[in-house]
C-alpha cells in the first residue's frame, strides 16, 4: 500500500524537559513564562566559567525502573519517557507488537540527538582509568551510539519499517521529524515516532561550549541568562530533555478514529557552507530553507500566524534568523507571533527540534503562543513581532506555524505545521 | 575465608537483582540466567564481573558460556574461590 504525497498529521505528543516531566507540565511552564535554568551545584562544575544549565525537571532515573535505566544513556532515557507518553497519547498501547491498530512493518522511529551518549562515554572512560578495563560496562557501546535512543524506542513500540537517526547538531531533532514526514509521505511507513533528545550537561561539553564563547556566563542570575532578542544576550544556556511526537498518515489516523492535533506540511532544508560553527550573518541559508519550504508545500505566507524561532540567545544568530524571515516573507512576517521558547527551556541541542515541535503543535492546538521571557530591552535589529512576557492568543480559522532549527555545520531545517 | 554455597547463592541473587531487577527470592539454583532471570549476554558479563569482585574469583570468558544456571555459577565459584 505505497503511495506518495500523503497528508501527514500529528496524533501524539510527549516531552520531558527542564520545565516538566511530561508535555502537559512543560506546556504549563511555557505559558507561564517560567525559566528552567538553574545553578549547577555539583562540585564537578566548580571553577568552570559556566555554572548554569536547564536541567531536566524530573530525573529520568526516578521514572524508569533501575535495571532498564542502568543500560540506557541519559539521552535514551529521556527519549524513552517522551516516546512512551506520545505513544499512549496517540491512543496506542505501550508494548511492542501487542497493538493491533498498527502494523509493525509500517511503523518506524526517527529520534535524533546532537551529541549522542556523551556522558556514558566520559563516565566509562573514568571507570577505565580508575577501576580498570574489566569494570567497563558491556553496555557502553549500545549506550553511547547516537542511534541508541531511536533503536530503544523501536524496541519499545515494535517498529520494523526502519529506525533512523539524522545527525545535524542542533538541527537534529527537527531533521528527524522532517525525515519521518518523508517516510510517511513516500509510503515507507504509516506511523512514525519521531523527535529529538539530548543529555550533555557534563563538565566536558560545558567547558568546550564555553571555550567557543557560545554560552551565557550569567552565573549570578540563572533565570535571566537565556534572553533571545534582548540587547544583553551573551550566549545560549545548555538544556537537556526530549520531545517526541507520533506522526501518522491522515488516512491511517482517520481510519482508527485518532485525535488529530494538526497537520505537518513538510520541511525546507538548506546548508550554509560558510563556517563550521558560526551562523552565516545575512541569514542567506535560512532564507533558502524557508523558500524551499514554500516551494515544497502548499503553505501560504498569509496563513502563518506563529513562529517557534531557533533563537538561542546568541548575539549573531538571533538577528540573522529574523532578517532571513523578513527577506522571504516580507510584510507577511508582521502577522507572525514569534516565540523563542529557549528563553525558558535553554537550548537542548539535538533535543531542541523535538521539544519545540511539541510546543508548536500545542500552540496551534490551543491557539496560544508562549512568551519569550527576559526581553527587557529589545534589540532594534529584531524587526519582528516578538511575543514578550506573557502568552498571546492566536487567531481563529486555519492558521499555520513554522518551527526553525539550525545547527553547527551550517544545517538549516524549517518545519511547517497547520491546524486541521 | 571462603563463602559457603548458600552465601554464594545469596550474593548472586543480590547481583542479579541489582542488574536485572529480579526479586532475590526468585534467584534459585535451577534458574537459567537467560531464560528465567532476564539476564542477556551483555548483562551476564556484568553479573560475572560483579561476582568476581564479590567472591574473589577469576571466571575466564571461556568458562562463562558453561554457566547456564545459578547453580552452575555457584558451584564454579565455590570450587574456584580463593581459600
Amino acid at each position: 500500500m505505497s503511495s506518495t504525497n500523503r497528508t501527514v498529521v500529528v496524533t501524539g505528543i510527549g516531552a520531558t524537559t527542564p520545565l516538566g516531566g511530561d508535555s502537559a507540565s512543560t506546556w504549563e511552564g511555557l505559558l507561564a513564562g517560567r525559566s528552567g535554568v538553574r545553578p549547577l551545584e555539583d562540585e564537578r562544575f566548580a571553577g568552570l566559567p559556566v555554572r548554569i544549565a536547564a536541567v531536566a525537571a524530573v530525573d529520568p532515573g526516578d521514572v524508569l525502573p533501575r535495571p532498564l535505566a542502568r543500560r540506557l544513556d541519559r539521552s535514551a532515557q529521556f527519549a524513552l519517557i517522551a516516546a512512551r507518553e506520545a505513544w499512549a497519547d496517540a491512543g496506542y498501547t505501550a508494548k511492542a507488537g501487542e497493538d493491533t491498530a498498527v502494523d509493525p512493518d509500517r511503523l518506524g522511529t526517527v529520534i535524533a540527538s546532537g551529541i549522542g551518549g556523551v556522558t556514558t562515554l566520559l563516565d566509562q572512560y573514568d571507570v577505565l582509568k580508575e577501576r580498570g578495563e574489566r569494570r567497563v560496562s558491556p553496555h557502553t557501546v549500545p549506550m553511547l551510539m547516537p542511534n541508541s535512543p531511536s533503536a530503544n524506542v523501536s524496541l519499545e513500540v515494535g517498529a520494523r519499517a526502519g529506525v533512523h537517526t539524522p545527525v545535524s547538531a542542533c538541527a537534529s531533532g527537527a531533521e528527524a521529524i522532517g525525515y519521518a514526514v518523508e517516510m510517511i509521505r513516500t509510503g515507507r511507513a504509516d506511523v512514525v515516532v519521531a523527535g529529538g533528545t539530548e543529555a550533555a550537561i557534563h563538565p566536558l561539553p560545558v567547558a568546550a561550549f564555553a571555550n567557543m564563547m557560545a554560552m551565557s556566563k550569567n552565573n549570578d542570575e540563572p533565570t535571566k541568562a537565556s534572553r533571545p532578542y534582548d540587547t544583553a544576550r551573551d550566549g545560549f544556556v545548555l538544556g537537556e530533555g526530549a520531545g517526541v511526537i507520533v506522526l501518522e498518515s491522515a488516512e491511517h489516523a482517520t481510519a482508527r478514529g485518532a485525535r488529530i492535533y494538526c497537520e505537518v506540511l513538510g520541511q525546507g532544508l538548506s546548508s550554509d557552507a560558510h563556517h563550521i560553527a558560526q551562523p552565516e550573518p545575512t541569514g542567506r541559508g535560512i532564507a533558502k530553507a524557508m523558500e524551499n519550504l514554500l516551494d515544497n508545500t502548499d503553505l501560504k505566507p498569509a496563513e502563518i500566524a506563529h513562529l517557534n524561532a531557533h533563537a538561542t540567545s546568541t548575539p549573531q544568530g538571533d538577528v540573522a534568523e529574523v532578517k532571513a524571515l523578513r527577506r522571504v516573507l516580507g510584510d507577511d512576517l508582521d502577522h507572525v507571533a514569534v516565540s523563542a521558547t529557549k528563553s525558558m527551556t535553554g537550548h537542548l541541542l539535538g533535543g531542541a527540534g523535538g521539544i519545540e515541535t511539541v510546543a508548536t503543535v500545542l500552540a496551534l492546538y490551543h491557539r496560544m503562543a508562549p512568551p519569550t521571557i527576559n526581553v527587557d530591552d529589545l534589540d532594534e535589529d529584531v524587526d519582528a513581532d516578538i511575543v514578550r512576557d506573557t502568552s498571546r492568543e492566536l487567531p481563529a480559522g486555519t492558521i499555520a506555524a513554522i518551527n526553525n532549527s539550525f545547527g553547527f555545520g551550517g544545517h538549516n531545517v524549517v518545519l511547517a505545521l497547520r491546524t486541521v | 575465608m571462603a563463602a559457603t554455597l548458600e552465601e554464594i547463592v545469596d550474593g548472586l541473587a543480590e547481583i542479579v537483582n541489582e542488574i536485572a531487577g529480579i526479586p532475590v527470592e526468585d534467584v534459585q539454583l535451577d534458574k537459567s540466567f537467560t531464560d528465567d532471570l532476564d539476564v542477556d549476554s551483555l548483562s551476564m558479563v556484568e553479573v560475572v564481573v560483579a561476582a568476581e569482585e564479590r567472591f574473589d574469583v577469576k571466571i575466564p570468558d571461556d568458562d562463562v558460556k558453561n554457566l547456564k544456571t545459578v547453580g552452575d555459577a555457584a558451584d564454579y565459584i565455590a570450587k574456584h574461590q580463593a581459600a
